[in-house]
């Protein structure tokens, strides 16, 4: 049980390559912090720096007190999941369980003892005298996870451990990875381009892009106040919707559009603040052309290009509208669904 | 696949089997001789079934050998064959692995450069070094020795290239995670790579046995004392004498043919059960 600290950790590969720019980060004892951001924003290098699996170019990284940067893997006292699990294929499950704990001059009583708690806990008691590849995903899923929670360490790193499973069992896992962090109250700091898997498992959420911190809150935060254009667009699906204010107000306004605040020249609006049905609020009108219905279940999706303009939009509605491909909509929007940015910074305005 | 062509399989058949004939016929006539007489095997045609003679012959080239031919006992000839191919066989499996093993998983200065080396070296049979090779020997004072016999012939840039291939195939993720687990770069080698590596292992000891086992040239120039004499040079002297006795040659090559054969049966088990046992 540690806190993770980082203060402005980098990451430069030789060639002038800057992978990790710069990343001031405080994870509490106990915290699930997840790293979210597209495929080549540094997360996972983020994530082995803390590790100890790469070298730290510049800046300080402490696990509890203790300064960590030139400590190997093992002795920062961290244990890691992998994304293809790396799970030694000449052992039985048994001995990768064990075989960190050997290496730590554990005794053999312990070992046995320390390798069933962790078995029965996930599930995989039945399983421990056979060797990886005679195991389907999701079991070898678990039994690096085992790996992980033999050692009790003081933190749990995760480099995308799910996505290399189904669908079905990817959500299956999720939910047993919270719960099994919630009950060990073990630091944990996971890594995922899935924004379902960021949102659901994370206390915190940071969000990076070209090697930068973008946001960081609870999910909810930075679902419902997202700080820049880039997280707007990264969290939350379909994307949010950006449209010029120039543009709405050529459509016609009612003063709706007069108090934001300076420097707003785009709005976000989420596809399910769209409303096919007006508000009692005060609220924007916008005509738009159905393109293309899609229907997935419990909810529509309506791609549709706004009147007088090409901008493709989204709204989400629940159920199925009776409506169709090419006919004319017209959907209201009320004012606190707004989110006002500046298109030339990408910050958010204000709200 | 399943198919019924009656004459395509009859020619198949013929093919496998003139193939098959075409390779043991030598062997059987090899053995056949080696049960005559010496005046059995001088009368003009080979006899082509076996004679009478056969335990004498064995027994004569086991315990005596063919001294006037210089060669020694076949019994002492077989174990400092044995010996040698053992010393080569083991002795390039660890140097290759362990050579393999920096390479691929060390960055040092000059690694390409000393990659290179290795490779530049397969070029370089034993017979193109021999002199510079005898002279560095002798001047060791390791003629007529094992060590002299087995460890020039010890560096192996074919399995150390062959490790290094293999190596390269294992997931960097296996070393991370070993790492993570608190295994140093020796234990690493010990705990995961070396179990890991065992079919490679196995099919390169039979091959480097069989070099080791074969090797004429250099115990020849290398050895004057007949006590360190291996098999397949003892074979060679005596088929050199002005007369030379076939029935005991044939006897002294079926015993050479045969660790070979029984290092193949022998790993062959091995790495069959490692290739099915080490997928992924």
């Amino acid at each position: 049980m540690a806190s993770i600290t980082l203060e402005g950790l980098k990451k430069t590969y030789s060639g002038d390559v800057h992978a990790v720019k710069g990343i001031d980060l405080q994870i509490e004892d106990g915290e699930f912090v997840v790293l979210v951001g597209p495929s080549g924003c540094g997360k996972s290098t983020l994530l082995r720096m803390v590790a100890g699996l790469e070298t730290i170019t510049e800046g300080t990284l402490k696990i509890g007190d203790r300064v960590v940067n030139k400590l190997e893997p093992a002795e920062r006292d961290i244990a890691m999941v992998f994304q293809n699990y790396a799970l030694y294929p000449h052992m039985t499950v048994y001995n990768n369980l064990a075989y960190g704990l050997k290496n730590r001059g554990f005794k053999k009583e312990d070992i046995e003892k320390r390798v069933r708690i962790a078995a029965k806990m996930l599930e995989i008691e039945d399983f421990l005298e056979r060797k990886p590849r005679k195991l389907s995903g999701g079991q070898r899923q678990r039994v690096a996870m085992g790996r992980a929670l033999v050692r009790e360490p003081a933190a749990f790193l995760f480099d995308e451990p799910l996505s290399n499973l189904d669908a079905k069992l990817r959500v299956q896992m999720r939910v047993e990875i919270k719960q099994l962090q919630r009950r060990l109250k073990t630091t944990s700091l996971y890594v995922t381009h899935d924004q379902l898997e960021a949102m659901t498992l994370g206390d915190r959420l940071v969000v990076l892009n070209a090697g930068q911190i973008e946001q960081v809150g609870t999910p909810m935060e930075i679902y419902s106040h997202p700080a820049s254009m880039f997280v707007a667009g990264f969290i939350g699906s379909p994307a949010m919707n950006m449209l010029p204010v120039d543009y709405l107000k050529a459509q016609g306004t009612n003063g709706l559009l007069d108090n934001l605040p300076d420097g707003t020249d785009v709005v976000g609006i989420r596809p399910d603040d769209m409303h096919l049905a007006p508000p009692t609020a005060l609220h924007l009108t916008v005509d738009s052309t159905l393109a293309l219905f899609e229907a997935a279940g419990a909810e529509s999706h309506l791609y549709v290009t706004l009147a007088d303009s090409d901008q493709p939009t989204v709204i989400r509605v629940s159920g199925q509208p009776p409506v169709a491909e090419g006919e004319t909509l017209r959907f209201f929007v009320t004012r606190d669904a707004l989110h006002p940015f500046n298109s030339v910074t990408g910050k958010r305005t204000g709200d | 696949m399943v198919e019924n062509r009656p004459w395509a399989n009859l020619i198949a058949h013929i093919v496998l089997i003139s193939g098959v004939a075409l390779v043991a016929f030598p062997v059987y006539v090899a053995i056949v001789a080696s049960t005559h007489s010496l005046s059995g095997l001088l009368q003009g045609t080979l006899p082509l079934l076996p004679g009478g003679h056969g335990i004498e012959n064995y027994t004569r080239m086991w315990q005596a050998g063919v001294s006037n031919a210089g060669a020694p006992p076949a019994a002492l000839m077989l174990w400092n064959s044995f010996i040698m191919a053992m010393a080569i066989t083991v002795g390039k499996l660890s140097i290759s692995l362990l050579s393999a093993f920096a390479i691929v998983y060390f960055r040092f200065r000059f690694r390409m450069f000393f990659f290179w080396v290795i490779f530049v070296t397969l070029m370089l049979p034993v017979e193109v070094r021999i002199i510079p090779t005898f002279q560095v020997v002798a001047d060791l004072k390791m003629l007529n020795s094992f060590a002299g016999l087995s460890i020039p012939l010890i560096a192996s840039a074919t399995a150390t290239f062959l490790f290094r291939q293999f190596f390269m195939t294992i997931p960097e993720e296996m070393l991370e995670a070993a790492r993570v687990d608190g295994a140093g770069p020796l234990k690493f080698f010990k705990d995961i790579l070396m179990p890991l590596s065992v079919t490679n292992i196995a099919a390169l000891f039979v091959i480097m046995f069989i070099y080791g086992w074969n090797q004429y040239l250099w115990p020849l120039i290398i050895t004057t004392d007949p006590d360190y004499y291996t098999i397949v040079m003892g074979i060679q002297r005596m088929t050199s004498e002005e007369n030379p006795q076939w029935q005991l040659v044939m006897a002294a090559v079926v015993m050479a043919a045969l660790p070979p054969v029984l290092v193949i049966l022998f790993m062959q088990r091995l790495f069959v059960k490692g290739l099915t046992e080490t997928e992924k």
